[in-house]
């Protein structure tokens, strides 16, 4: 296929998982009804919409922002993860890779623990995103002054060192309170709020720029693909690129973290599902991650909400459960080898 | 005119100096050769040459100290092939081929049309253009080769760096590669500077050697001059018999 037929197909399964996750619920909203209901809000169409005004509320304000809520979401971390596994050559990567989901458990566990009075809701947002982005520029402190010889490693040893010392912290602190590991487990295993349109206008400006500074760097990523060595000979300066592309992929992460939790395996699957179907190349992964990212992670939330409806799934355990045996027959069927 | 002068080049990696106070110039068109045993710096000195290490002394290409030179302008002016290239393995040869063109392309930019023709004009000149769409992993050991310097041609630069070119290669992908480098140098007027363990290889091809041990140039000259029983018993630690002037022979005890 052409990249062109590929972004095709990609947009349409967004485009398909968008209708469903605004669909489907424990009411039911009608396709032609919901466009209706969307046209009446075009001006000077004077279409009438055929949807009472409680279900008006339950499409607008409930479920689509949490549809587009995912598919920022799911976006951001499938292209950080991308990203991440292309500047340290690393298929193991993740966007939580350099520390930022252990700086933001700490940040949301100090927020519940010690903001409980106040408002933690509210805290726990900027509190998880202070904390991850804390935790990314230690690592990269640590890294750095470690020197560059073998450049990427270093850098994820510095990350893995900051996460243990952050994770110890935080279970620390839930050790002495004991009465908030509820509300702290339900952050860690992800879920995304249905807090109205709030949500996606505090995300949306983080996920453009990330994701606007990734794209950008889709021809140097695949440069560095032949290595810190060759891509310097190249006329690349490789600690440039890799400090941007970073600094793009865990401001989104963080930004992402702080307003679903931590969703587990999109950051890994996704990229890797598409690899090995498309083959390798940033140019073409990159904007495919953005596409089936968000695509995915509305369907896993599709999921999450009605599976065991009217209680709610953590949405991680969704990803990881459908999305294991998904890559299982993505790995077994295709022909292409990952390198 | 001289493209490459180096001027008392030393380097340090880890504290160890490496490579120690080498002075030597390569004019436009010559194949310069270093040979060496293991550990002698070859390779240290080739990437030096190459703006990949820092160094002490002077390294000049066409006149310009190599210190003052952008990254990106290094790469217009050398272009390496390495030991051991990292070939990702589910990438097209085209675009490996095309990664040629990065010193040429703006930050952030993407390929020419000018930078696509280039790219395959190196493809067709190594023969590849109907492996273009093949990907790395599916390639032979002298077809892969053949795309690392199709690469580097690309790149169309005027100093060619060839580290140990023809190391994983069988005798006729060997003088196959050999004769293509030769062909490209003379076409091009490229300058070749490389380094190569096969002694007998070496001397065929290259307009000089230069023998390097524990960092310093200990000979250099005409094969005939620096491929003699001593200077190899020497520095290699080895038995040999040279045959006419040109043949390196290990000889058993």
């Amino acid at each position: 296929m052409t990249p062109r037929l590929w972004i095709l197909v990609a947009s349409l399964f967004l485009a398909a998982s968008l209708v469903v996750g605004a669909l489907v619920g424990p009411v039911h909203i009608g396709f032609v009804d919901a466009l209706q209901s969307a046209a009446a809000r075009i001006p000077f169409l004077h279409v009438r919409s055929p949807l009472s005004p409680a279900d008006e509320a339950i499409l607008w304000d409930i479920r689509i922002p949490r549809v587009v809520l995912g598919a920022l979401v799911g976006a951001m971390l499938a292209t950080a993860g991308a990203s991440y596994q292309g500047v340290f050559r690393n298929p193991l990567a993740d966007p939580y890779l350099l520390g930022v989901a252990a700086g933001a458990g700490l940040g949301a566990t100090l927020a519940v623990v010690y903001l409980r009075s106040i408002d933690f809701q509210n805290a726990l947002p900027p509190a998880a995103f202070v904390g991850g982005a804390v935790a990314v520029v230690a690592a990269y402190a640590i890294g750095r002054s470690a020197g560059t010889v073998s450049g990427g490693a270093t850098l994820v040893l510095a990350g893995v060192t900051v996460a243990a010392f952050f994770t110890a912290v935080q279970t620390f602190v839930q050790q002495q309170h004991s009465d908030t590991i509820q509300e702290v487990y339900s952050w860690i295993l992800g879920r995304l709020p249905s807090s109205g349109w709030r949500d996606v206008v505090i995300l949306l400006p983080y996920v453009v720029v990330a994701l606007a500074g990734i794209l950008l760097h889709r021809r140097l990523l695949d440069v560095l693909s032949v290595g810190d060595e060759e891509a310097t000979s190249l006329g690349v300066n490789v600690g440039r690129v890799r400090l941007a592309v970073v600094l793009c992929a865990t401001v989104g992460t963080a930004a992402a973290v702080a307003v679903s939790g931590l969703i587990g395996f999109v950051g890994i699957i996704v990229p890797h599902a598409i690899r090995l179907v498309a083959g390798p190349s940033y140019r073409l992964l990159l904007p495919l991650s953005i596409l089936v990212g968000g695509g995915f992670l509305v369907l896993a939330d599709v999921i999450a909400r009605t599976a065991l409806s009217p209680a709610e799934l953590p949405i991680g355990v969704v990803t990881a459960f459908f999305g294991a045996p998904f890559f299982a027959v993505v790995l077994r069927t295709s022909r292409r080898m990952a390198a | 005119m001289t493209a490459l002068a180096l001027e008392r080049v030393t380097v340090e990696l880890g504290g160890r100096v490496v490579v120690d106070g080498v002075s030597l110039s390569v004019e436009r068109g010559e194949w310069v050769t270093l040979i060496g045993p293991n550990g002698a710096g070859k390779t240290t000195l080739l990437r030096s040459v190459a703006g990949l290490v820092g160094h002490r002394g002077e390294i000049r290409l066409d006149g310009d100290p190599i210190h003052r030179l952008r990254r990106r302008d290094v790469a217009r002016r050398v272009a390496v092939v390495p030991q051991s290239p990292l070939l990702p393995g589910g990438m097209t040869v085209h675009d490996y081929v095309l990664l040629g063109r990065t010193p040429y392309v703006s930050y952030m930019g993407s390929e020419s049309r000018h930078d696509v023709a280039a790219a395959e004009a190196a493809l067709a000149r190594l023969d590849l253009a109907e492996l273009a769409d093949r990907e790395l992993g599916t390639l032979s050991g002298g077809e892969r080769q053949r795309a690392v310097l199709a690469r580097a041609i690309a790149q169309e630069a005027p100093l060619l760096v060839l580290d140990e070119p023809t190391s994983a290669l069988d005798a006729g992908r060997q003088q196959e590669a050999m004769e293509l480098i030769d062909e490209l140098r003379l076409d091009a007027g490229l300058t070749v500077v490389g380094a190569m363990h096969d002694l007998t290889l070496a001397g065929q091809y290259a307009s000089r050697l230069i023998l390097l041990s524990g960092g310093r140039v200990v000979a250099h000259g005409a094969a005939a001059e620096v491929l003699t029983e001593p200077l190899i018993a020497e520095h290699y630690g080895a038995r040999v018999r040279v045959l006419e002037g040109l043949a390196v022979v290990p000889v058993r005890s």
